[in-house]
């Protein structure tokens, strides 16, 4: 369980440092903050302004589709993002007017399951869709939801090829996310590890069944490589992997100065505990897979002084984050996790360039109102909980990365960066 | 001095292993059935200890429920969708157990979610250990290598030495002939299943206190490499799932410490394979002789 | 009294037509939008199932093996369709044959090179030695991630898997399976499940048909895996795990083994039963895993059992109880076309 904890006057500040620090995450480009203009609690009013041409009175639903696993090996992130979306449409709905219903298909993780979950939900009407979950089953639906121009954002798939096509190069202009992209996240680590922290060498510990453990380990290596940060160790584990003290106890033999292990927190509840009985005693760095290590590590005291990257913490004090995080605890009954904020966000996004299409007087499940949604969603502008976010020419969010170190078994802000 | 702490390690895995292995080599032995729902066992096993903890029981108590949860469970499973195939084509049960396999973990899913939690292995043994030169032991390694001997030899005497020994063997050599001499073949059976549920109950623990994290799936994967370890050693022997899940285990530690973690899994089923081939049933399998 | 036979010409050729009339209906369906658009995507799936089912069942069901590594060949197979698919050097219809080909191609030279030395095994050592080099073969994909770009995905793989192909590819699958079956080989085949000794003893050359059935079946689990890689178009090493081998044998042992008519309908049954089942949401797969319990229980020799489906006799009978009739009002015509 997370404790929110001190730093307050940090914390206070983090809504206007994501703010300000939108454009600069992710490499410069400037975008001017006007989260206040498209805060969707003003949205509604904008729907009753628009439609000029057509019988805005009249649309009064919007259907549209959720895809992800809901069971299976995978299903943790699902139930999560499926948790963080509905809450997100349950509260827009309860604000009256405009109505979102949705449809859902569980995938279970499967490419295969996925494609016909897609088919499905096209079949019956939908004019978004958010999903899927892991990138493998995302990356097989794209091409068939650009082809019948439907507007998609995941929460989850970090996948580089994800929103490009990887043979040529192509954006899938359909396709939006709300979570970081993996390249982003190594490199942001690999600059850590020697700008902050001050290291010289380093260790990867990654699972090469795992593509987006894949994906920030070569892009930590290369940005390593440009920093002279040099790679004394690379461990690989199984995705299923349960005993990890052999590899561990290589890589102390190797003595880092820092231990990278772009990994999930169910590969870290057992890493940490681990790298004690390995005897290995390094400072620990992880990405946004570390979201819920600290609910499912045994011995927290194992990943002290660890530093992991994340788009979403619960130390955030704006008003937007707590109660997200009160309606969450609220209706579901634990912390939300990482997953859980960007499907909040996910949906807020879509739901968002929804509203402003319905606005500009297009009619739901037409082709145009499909194509005023994601010319919306390509404009996003928009405050949520894991920071403000707005779609650079990838249509992957710019948005700030915060910082979280593990102090005292707590996750600790540290700082953005 | 590293060698001897990978050593210690791959030991403690491959306790593990053998715990399971011994499970899932019974219950072959007995009807020839892969019982794939044997890892989902133990997955309940993990939730019952990690609840019976988390509510405050004493640690033996906790262990005693885990235990007996197990046997229950694998008695009931044994009775409701085994019994009925007991003539049936042997495929078919090994469906059936897949299908048990498959409902335990949703059934899981469904009660406890599909999110990890994590399991308080600190108050069921001690943490802490001893150190033999410059190695540290910790004291979960050394209770784990234990309880799996002493499994193994209580085992073996129950097998060997009692009645309820004899009657197994019996069955297992030929049904119709033990039911010819009396022997209660539908109870035997399902002592084996309880047996080796017990056994997986214990195999729950220790895995539980050295691998603190439970979710649904985590049976599968486990039952899978037991599932090997007890081929490796000769499926249907004691002694064979043992020695098969401490191979399993030194193996796979070895492989990652001469720096090969990629291929873990593809080494050891080489050398399965290669074990195989000299050794056509396994390291103490029985040759089984061939009739027209 | 003598039975009335089709002549096996005129049943080639009502069995030919049928099939052509049966894939012109499919297509025109599958295009016209009669079904919905996920209908059609699982009627595409059920087909490579059906060709995963038919050739694992020509092993477990007709030799009598248990090999538990089937999704092994058919990931030998999609990577060596896809990869040969994404280098576009031929023209598309061409490059969808020749690919299929080579899938198979490669797929049954592995069946060959696992088939010699696992079919010295028996049972359930077979069992676990293909279940290994399955293992293998997804270790081998994940770690040569120069080629197949490993957990990565390989992605852009061109879709040719159009109901026209896939179901061409079933027809022709289930004709060779079952040609082969009526064969002298497959009385062969058919001999060494029954018992393998006396098989042997009898000059059946066992190693030579059991690998030539390893081989035949790893081909079409080939040109599966092909079909497979062709609908997704992306790939990786995680869709050939274990649990892929274990739900192709799920579908041979629900069909009844040995059952080519049961693989068909278990194929289909299967990959439509979770679909089916979706609004049950939380429940699905505890309902899905009850009824596979509960069909195995009510019938273990799965769906069909042994029975096969045969148009023919199905003709021969109702036009041999027409004639009898026709005899018995004083006819002396016998059927003899």
């Amino acid at each position: 369980m997370l404790k929110r904890h001190g730093l307050f006057a940090r914390a206070a500040g983090i809504a206007l440092a994501a703010a300000l620090l939108a454009g600069c995450a992710a490499g410069g480009q400037d975008q001017a903050p006007q989260a206040a203009d498209t805060a969707p609690a003003q949205a509604p009013a904008a729907t009753e302004q628009g439609g000029g041409d057509a019988p805005a009175e009249a649309v009064d639903e919007v259907l549209i589709g959720l895809l992800g696993p809901w069971t299976g090996a995978v299903a943790q992130f699902g139930v999560a993002k499926r948790n963080g979306a509905m809450l997100y449409i349950d509260q827009f709905n309860a604000r009256g007017g405009l109505q979102i219903r949705t449809v859902d298909f569980d995938e279970e993780g499967d490419p295969a399951n996925a494609i016909v979950g897609y088919h499905w939900l096209f079949d019956q009407g939908i004019n978004a869709l958010i999903g899927s979950v892991t990138s493998a089953p995302t990356m097989a639906v794209v091409p068939e939801a650009f082809a019948d121009n439907m507007p998609m954002i995941t929460a989850t798939s970090t996948h580089a090829n994800v929103t490009v096509d990887a043979a040529t190069g192509n954006v899938w202009t359909n396709m939006f996310r709300s979570c970081f992209i993996d390249p982003f996240q190594g490199t942001k680590m690999a600059e850590f590890a020697v700008e902050v922290l001050g290291a010289q060498t380093a260790a990867i510990l990654f699972s090469n069944e795992i593509d987006y453990s894949i994906g920030l380990t070569d892009a930590f290596t290369v940005r390593a490589g440009e920093l002279g940060l040099e790679i004394v160790a690379v461990e690989v584990f199984a995705n299923e992997a349960m005993d990890y003290v052999g590899q561990l106890t290589n890589i102390a033999a190797a003595n880092p100065d820092v231990l990278f292990i772009p990994a999930y927190h169910q590969h870290i509840a057992l890493i940490g505990p681990q790298s004690v009985a390995a005897g290995l005693d390094t400072v620990m760095l992880g990405a946004d897979g570390w979201g819920a290590a600290l609910e499912a590590i045994a011995d927290p005291s194992s990943i002290e002084g660890s530093f992991y990257l994340t788009g979403f913490t619960v130390e955030d004090e704006s008003p937007l984050v707590q109660n997200f995080i009160n309606d969450f605890v609220a209706e579901f009954g634990h912390q939300p996790n990482m997953f859980a904020a960007q499907a909040y966000d996910a949906a807020m996004i879509l739901i968002n360039a929804i509203e402003m299409a319905l606005a500009d007087g297009f009619v739901p499940d037409t082709d145009e109102f499909k194509s005023s949604i994601i010319a919306h969603m390509a404009a996003t502008d928009i405050q949520g909980v894991t920071g403000h976010i707005t779609f650079d020419q990838y249509n992957n969010p710019q948005k700030t990365a915060f910082i979280i170190q593990i102090v005292d078994g707590e996750a600790r802000f540290w700082g953005t960066f | 001095m590293l060698f001897v702490s990978q050593l210690i390690n791959g030991l403690q895995l491959g306790s593990i292993y053998a715990l399971v292995a011994l499970g899932y080599s019974m219950v072959y032995g007995i009807i020839k059935l892969l019982n794939f729902a044997h890892g989902d066992i133990i997955m309940v096993g993990g939730y019952i200890a990690l609840f019976t903890l988390t509510f405050g029981q004493h640690p033996l108590i906790a262990a005693a429920l885990t235990v007996a949860g197990c046997t229950v469970l694998a008695i009931v499973i044994e009775k409701l969708a085994y019994t009925p195939l007991r003539f049936a084509p042997r495929l078919s049960l090994l469906i059936t157990a897949i299908g048990v396999s498959i409902l335990l973990q949703n059934l899981a899913q469904y009660f406890f979610s599909a999110t990890g939690r994590s399991f308080p292995g600190h108050l069921l043994l001690p943490q802490g250990g001893i150190a033999l030169g410059s190695v540290q032991v910790a004291y979960t390694s050394i209770i784990t290598i234990l309880t799996s001997l002493i499994s193994m030899v209580i085992l073996t005497i129950l097998v060997r030495r009692t009645r309820l020994g004899k009657a197994m063997r019996a069955v297992s050599e030929d049904q119709d002939a033990a039911r010819l001499m009396g022997i209660n073949v539908n109870s035997v059976i399902t002592f084996t299943f309880a047996v080796g549920a017990a056994l997986a109950g214990i195999g729950a623990l220790m895995y539980s206190v050295r691998y603190p994290l439970m979710f649904p799936t985590m049976g599968a994967m486990l039952g899978l490499k037991a599932f090997v370890a007890a081929v490796f050693g000769g499926i249907g022997s004691i002694p064979g799932a043992m020695l098969g899940g401490y191979a399993i285990g030194m193996l796979e530690v070895l492989v990652t410490a001469v720096g090969l973690s990629g291929w873990v899994d593809g080494v050891v089923f080489m050398v399965l394979i290669c074990v195989l081939m000299v050794r056509p049933t396994g390291i103490m399998g029985r040759s089984i002789m061939e009739k027209v | 009294m003598k039975a009335f036979t089709i002549p096996t010409p005129v049943r080639y050729g009502i069995n030919t037509a049928l099939l052509i009339l049966f894939l012109i209906a499919g297509n025109a369906i599958t295009q016209s939008g009669l079904l919905g658009r996920a209908q059609n995507a699982i009627i595409i799936q059920v087909g490579f199932f059906i060709i995963l089912a038919v050739s694992l069942n020509l092993v477990t069901g007709y030799l009598g093996q248990l090999p538990l590594g089937h999704a092994g060949f058919m990931a030998v197979g999609a990577y060596a369709g896809a990869l040969f698919w994404r280098a576009h050097i031929l023209p598309e219809t061409l490059s969808i044959v020749v690919g299929l080909l080579l899938a198979g191609v490669v797929a049954a030279l592995f069946g060959i090179l696992i088939g010699v030395p696992a079919l010295r095994l028996r049972g359930d050592y077979l069992a676990i030695i293909t279940l290994g080099f399955g293992e293998i073969i997804r270790v081998v994909l994940t770690n040569l991630d120069s080629i197949t770009y490993g957990a990565r995905g390989l992605l852009n793989i061109p879709r040719h898997s159009s109901f026209l192909v896939v179901y061409i590819c079933v027809i022709i699958s289930c004709a060779v399976i079952h040609t082969l079956m009526k064969s002298r080989h497959g009385r062969a085949i058919l001999s060494i499940r029954e018992n393998e000794i006396a098989a042997e003893s009898c000059g059946v050359k066992t190693t030579y048909y059991k690998v030539m059935a390893f081989a035949v079946s790893a081909f079409f689990a080939g040109i599966a895996g092909a079909l497979f890689a062709g609908n997704l178009g992306i790939l990786v090493p995680a869709n050939f795990d274990f649990m892929t081998s274990i739900n192709i044998l799920m579908i041979v042992v629900l069909g009844g083994l040995g059952s080519m008519f049961g693989s068909v309908v278990a194929a289909a049954v299967l990959t439509f039963l979770p679909f089916v089942l979706q609004p049950l949401a939380d429940y699905r797969m505890i309902i899905y895993s009850l009824m596979l319990i509960i069909v195995m229980i009510f019938k273990p020799s799965g769906l069909m059992g042994s029975y096969d489906f045969s148009l023919s006799r199905i003709l021969e009978k109702v036009i041999g109880k027409a004639l009898s009739l026709g005899r018995d009002k004083g006819g002396k015509n016998h059927g003899k076309a």
